[in-house]
């Protein structure tokens, strides 16, 4: 019922419409001790958005993610990938995780190679790219240092440089800033936003945190709980370039007690199910 | 002197437990010395260097047979070890149906087993090596196991995003990550091949060109001599010590760069 404000277009309709990057369709996710994690789910993801999805824990969107990265399939429903049930073929994804996941025995550089590793990628090609990727993070000068040698923040960065060295088109984080301090995230999500304004990249971006969704999407989705839905579906006001500046700006201030409101309202109304 | 000598670290670990040894010695000599315990009750430190310096040649000779199963059989266990685990690592079935059994095998005591094992193999080093084997296989087994199967679970959909082999995923993620509960493997289990050759060489009790320095023990107490008794003794501690350096050694070589457990 609330999820009314979703863009309900029709698969066979995307002659004059743009093929969504991710199109979510009658989405559920029902675990097999009866656990309903998702229920009936309809929603795009269109290119060179950002777009957070934000909610209360258990309310799915975590494992919402982890079907757009298809590492766990929808128990009923589809998801498309620009139109097609294949991810692999349609679109360069990259995805970070809650934690830093480095591979403690291998040091910076050798962390953010991974993924050209796996490729097959021969070092001469990919060193300029992990440098990059390196730069890009601001740790151009730790790529030797072991993952324990640096701290929380800065083995987020590293997270994020060997999600980026890829050159994806499509990044999703899964609450990736959740365990660090208040400063450090700050500094990350613009670093986020700012990445994402610089490329074209469309990124999914997950959080329990209302101000960090709004100071970073364009757009975003709001879930309830039990059962995992979606609640409210909304743009973001904001210039494109955001700075510190923007988090207490007036309209920044009103959409985030927007926001709380409905998230009230969706953990209020809905505990009779 | 602002700090005295005894808190520095390096004093502490080595200088102070030796200082002890040694007071412990001096003690030892010099009280048997004026109570005049005879040499067949206790010996003491002297008595037993002696024994050492005038069975120099027997001991040492012992001392390499041992040393020799010990190690042959400390081999085969990690080969045989890791392999297994490897095994076991790629299918949950498999471990199932096979680990009761090796269970078995580490539930019954090795002296129970050995006298079966060496009517069965006529080649008797071969027969002390497949003993000590035996017990010093499982630790490198179950260790191994684990740490292929403990692997983060965010590394692991990170390798599958990436579209990793089934090769790939094991070579540069279960292969490193088992690193750590290996060389703790190896550790208890180059002590274990030590124990497990010394009993097997008691229930053998192979004498001749091939004995070892359990056979030593067992020949210097059918003739109460006591201070060759602990001369070998001495000599398999010290085997064991040995072994157990080096694998420590080994373990710091490969993990201390990143692992928590090689930092100081």
């Amino acid at each position: 019922m609330n999820s009314a404000l979703t863009i309900d277009t029709p698969i066979h309709e995307s002659s004059n419409f743009i093929t969504p990057m991710i199109m979510v369709r009658g989405v559920e996710k029902t675990y097999p001790n009866g656990t309903n994690a998702l229920q009936r789910l309809d929603l795009n993801i269109v290119r060179g958005e950002i777009v957070s999805l934000l909610g209360p824990s258990g309310c799915g969107k975590s494992t919402l993610l982890k079907m757009f990265a298809d590492l766990e399939q929808p128990s009923a429903g589809l998801v498309r990938w620009n139109g097609k049930a294949e991810i692999q073929s349609q679109c360069k994804m990259a995805m970070v995780f809650q934690e830093a996941t480095l591979m403690p025995w291998a040091n910076i550089a050798e962390n953010v190679r991974l993924p050209l590793d796996l490729q097959h990628i021969s070092k001469s090609i990919s060193t300029p790219k992990v440098m990059a990727a390196l730069k890009a993070v601001g740790l151009e000068n730790f790529s030797r240092a072991y993952p324990r040698e640096l701290s929380g923040g800065m083995q987020m960065r590293a997270s994020l440089a060997r999600a980026l060295v890829t050159e994806p088109d499509l990044l999703l984080m899964d609450e990736p800033f959740g365990a660090l301090d208040e400063f450090t995230r700050h500094k990350l999500d613009s670093d986020i936003r700012q990445l994402w304004s610089e490329r074209d990249l469309t990124v999914v971006f997950v959080t329990h945190s209302i101000y960090e969704a709004v100071y970073l999407s364009s757009r975003v989705i709001v879930m309830g709980a039990r059962p995992g839905r979606v609640v409210a579906d909304l743009e973001i006001e904001g210039p494109y370039v955001r700075d510190e500046a923007f988090r207490s700006s007036e309209v920044f201030i009103q959409q985030c007690s927007h926001l709380s409101q409905l998230l009230a309202e969706a953990s209020g109304g809905h505990t009779h199910d | 002197m602002i700090k005295p000598l005894i808190q520095h670290p390096t004093v502490k670990r080595i200088a102070a437990p030796l200082g002890l040894g040694l007071i412990f010695l001096l003690v030892w000599q010099l009280s048997f010395q004026q109570l005049e315990v005879p040499v067949y009750v206790v010996p003491k430190p002297s008595d037993i260097v002696m024994a050492m310096i005038k069975e120099s040649g027997v001991l040492f000779g012992s001392l390499l047979i041992t040393l020799k199963i010990t190690l042959l059989a400390f081999v085969c266990a990690v080969v045989i070890g890791t392999l297994i685990a490897f095994v076991f690592v790629q299918s949950r079935v498999v471990e199932a149906c096979f680990m009761p059994y090796a269970i078995l095998f580490q539930v019954t005591p090795i002296v129970a087993i050995a006298p079966l094992v060496i009517i069965w193999i006529q080649n008797t080093t071969l027969a002390l090596v497949v003993c000590a084997m035996l017990v010093a296989v499982f630790p490198i087994l179950t260790n191994t196991t684990l740490g292929l199967r403990s692997v983060n679970k965010g590394l692991l959909n990170l390798f599958q995003i990436n579209k990793a082999s089934r090769w790939q995923i094991l070579m540069r993620l279960r292969v490193p990550n088992a690193l750590p509960y290996f060389f703790g493997g190896l550790r208890i289990s180059s002590g274990l091949a030590l124990i497990g050759a010394v009993v097997s060489e008691f229930v053998a009790g192979a004498g001749g060109t091939g004995a070892g320095l359990a056979y030593q023990i067992l020949q210097a107490g059918f003739q109460l001599d006591l201070p060759l008794m602990f001369a070998a003794l001495f000599l398999i501690t010290c085997t064991g010590l040995g072994l157990f350096a080096l694998m420590s050694l080994l373990s710091h070589f490969f993990l201390s760069k990143w692992h928590e457990s090689e930092q100081v």
